[in-house]
């Protein structure tokens, strides 16, 4: 494979991405790309990264051997990339730190984004209590419910979280509320975007603040092994972990990529967030990528136990990756994801998110179908305290999906 | 000379500006939709903008998401309403705009669509989440079938990218008036006025002002600088009240008779 350099200077990964956005917010949009140009040259800024990233996040995070799953698995050595431990308990603080650093010397005092499972969420509200910024949260009213922590967590972090109830009130219709509010009020405020999705710039900037998840996993890899994993596994909702992890690897052909979706009740039913392997490619929020959608164009909802999941659309890279086949996408159930959750809780004292949750059950198929002498890394993503109580309810019987 | 060409040669020779309004195809049935274009058109209008709903209208205000959600949930589609406009053609004598997202154009199947408008005698098209950057997809096949793609600036737009985009222009050249999405508003922005002039004297096409447009006064105000107004949120709402009377009143201020086209 020739060096991979995309996106192209259009924004373009192949046929998907681009910036499919109305006129109002070209401005914000090629300011936020001259704005990241430049600092891509500022050692400064990737200075404050670093120091924010080791002293207030907790990086490097650990690269875990999972003796008692590699050995209930019976296959290859598993690994997991523990991201679970990073400050407010998940990846997504990752990216909030970049790109609110990038808002700050943009000049912007003001921060909106758009949460699923309130993960991203957390961590948008987080780093502008660090830095001074105003927060605004949107978030759909369905998510709300399932996530009542976590709102408490961005108000006590001094967020103001605004309760979607358009559409079918989870992450799709929240990005939808949160563009509108950059649209009206674009020329302060910085839409701090959590997934790899959006109109370019976003996909590219998200995913490099990402990808300190796999250079740190092929570092702490090679360092103890002398080689590379022969396969990594990531969950994908919009896909910004999935992204972080594979990034770094994309040139390494014989590591192999997989990304898990959230199959919900099953591909077969009208219940799961499978776009890669249900879906067809269309536009939405500012990206050509693929989506759950009717044969009118019309946008279906997601399904998914896992709130973070819960997204029609997957990030134009990983459409990309998918058409060219560098990349292979599976979908696992909501019960195979559940099941993860308590197997991973039982045999490692480690209590996953329900997104994460996707990427353990995946891993221990492919465990068992690659075999011994092979090494995997899952990306465990986020930690489960937030879905506890939701396990709790359903494995009392209740239906929270 | 086209449909939408005339049109404004027509309202310059009688030196009065154009009315736009916007309806949402397939609110309160797609069956009616010929019959509320005859009485758009009866009532003043120089064009009208039909609005194709999208399940996820990001540029739109709560009025026309809710006439979105209330056309879908009426079944309509885009193949549906295309039907529709060529029936309503045989009728209609202003020009048509469709106004869609990007998605359903994209499902439909782009050349597919450019050609079934075409022949339906649609005369332009507004794609409000494609910016100019993105229009190669659609924007040659659009000029090679003669149906005007319809750009837009913003308050936002800085003065040389409004030249560009005015350069490219087709039709007419569509200013966005509020820094914000589509919605009756009681006040503009300061610098609105200010910037319609700009954008009018550098565009060579006719100029419309649109978003948060709803009374004769801000109509009056605004049309010293542009060419006319596209009017959108209050018309969906005095539709769905059948409110005609009301709608009949504010669509007289020009005193635009369709007899003129």
């Amino acid at each position: 494979m020739t060096a991979y350099t995309l996106p192209n200077e259009t924004g373009h990964f192949g046929m998907f991405g681009g910036k499919f956005v109305p006129e109002t917010l070209m401005k914000a949009i090629i300011e936020l790309t001259d704005a990241y140009e430049a600092v891509k040259q500022d050692p400064e800024f990737y200075a404050e990264i670093k120091h924010l990233s080791k002293d207030y996040v907790g990086r490097e995070t650990p690269l875990y051997f999972a003796e008692n799953l590699t050995n209930y698995a019976g296959g290859a050595n598993i690994f997991l990339k523990r991201e679970d431990l990073n400050h407010t308990g998940a990846h997504k603080i990752n990216n909030a730190i970049g790109q609110a650093l990038l808002a700050v010397r943009m000049g912007k005092k003001k921060i909106v984004a758009e949460t699923g499972a309130g993960q991203h969420g957390v961590a948008t509200a987080t780093v502008c209590a660090l830095l001074n910024l105003d927060c605004i949260i949107f978030m759909g009213a369905e998510d709300i419910k399932r996530q009542a922590l976590n709102v408490f967590r961005m108000e006590l972090l001094g967020a103001k979280v605004v309760s979607v109830t358009s559409g079918s009130a989870t992450l799709k219709d929240a990005v939808n509320e949160a563009l509108r509010y950059w649209v009206a009020n674009v020329e302060d405020t910085h839409y701090l975007l959590g997934s790899v999705t959006g109109p370019h710039p976003f996909p590219m900037i998200v995913r490099d603040f990402q990808s300190v998840i796999g250079k740190e996993t092929k570092e702490q890899f090679f360092t103890r092994y002398k080689t590379l994993p022969d396969a990594v596994v990531a969950c994908i909702g919009g896909g910004s972990n999935a992204m972080g992890m594979f990034y770094p690897f994309i040139e390494e052909k014989k590591v192999a990529l997989y990304g898990v979706e959230a199959a919900g009740k099953g591909i077969e039913t009208p219940y799961h967030a499978a776009s890669l392997t249900k879906g067809k490619p269309g536009v939405l929020h500012g990206a050509l990528m693929y989506l759950l959608q009717n044969q009118d164009g019309q946008i279906q909802e997601a399904h998914s136990v896992s709130a973070g999941l819960d997204y029609p659309g997957v990030g134009p890279e990983h459409s990309y990756l998918k058409e060219i086949g560098r990349a292979h996408y599976h979908s696992i159930t909501d019960q195979e994801a559940l099941d993860a959750f308590q197997l991973l809780s039982k045999l490692e004292g480690i209590i996953p998110a329900l997104e994460s949750s996707h990427a353990v059950a995946f891993a221990l198929k492919l465990a068992r179908q690659i075999g011994a002498s092979q090494n995997l890394v899952v990306c465990l993503s986020g930690r489960g305290d937030k879905d506890v109580d939701a396990v709790r309810a359903r494995l009392k019987g209740g239906d929270i999906g | 000379m086209n449909r939408i060409e005339q049109t404004f040669q027509l309202l310059k020779e009688h030196d009065t500006k154009a009315i736009v309004p916007y309806i949402m195809a397939g609110d309160g049935g797609l069956d009616c939709l010929t019959e509320r274009l005859e009485m758009l058109e009866k009532f003043g209008a120089a064009a009208i903008e039909v609005g194709v709903p999208f399940s996820d209208p990001v540029a739109d205000g709560p009025t026309i998401q809710a006439a979105g959600i209330r056309a879908l949930n009426n079944g309509t589609t885009l193949k549906e309403i295309v039907a529709e406009l060529t029936k309503a053609r045989r009728t209609i004598k202003i020009p048509l705009i469709i106004m869609t997202y990007l998605n359903p154009v994209y499902a439909y199947g782009i050349s597919s669509f450019v050609e079934d408008i075409q022949k339906a005698g649609v005369d332009g098209c507004i794609i409000p989440d494609m910016p100019v950057e993105e229009e190669e997809m659609i924007a040659p096949l659009l000029e090679a079938a003669g149906t005007e793609l319809i750009r837009l600036v913003t308050l936002t737009t800085p003065l040389d990218r409004v030249k560009q985009i005015a350069a490219k222009g087709r039709g007419f050249l569509y200013t966005v008036t509020v820094k914000g999405i589509t919605g009756t508003r009681n006040e503009f922005d300061k610098e609105l006025l200010s910037f319609l002039q700009a954008v009018k004297e550098v565009s060579p096409i006719p100029v419309l002002a649109g978003f948060g447009i709803s009374n004769h006064e801000q109509m009056q105000t605004i049309t010293k600088y542009c060419d006319g107004v596209v009017i959108g949120s209050k018309i969906v709402d005095l539709l769905a009240e059948n409110n005609f009377a009301e709608l009949a009143d504010l669509m007289s201020i020009f005193k635009l008779k369709s007899n003129l086209i």
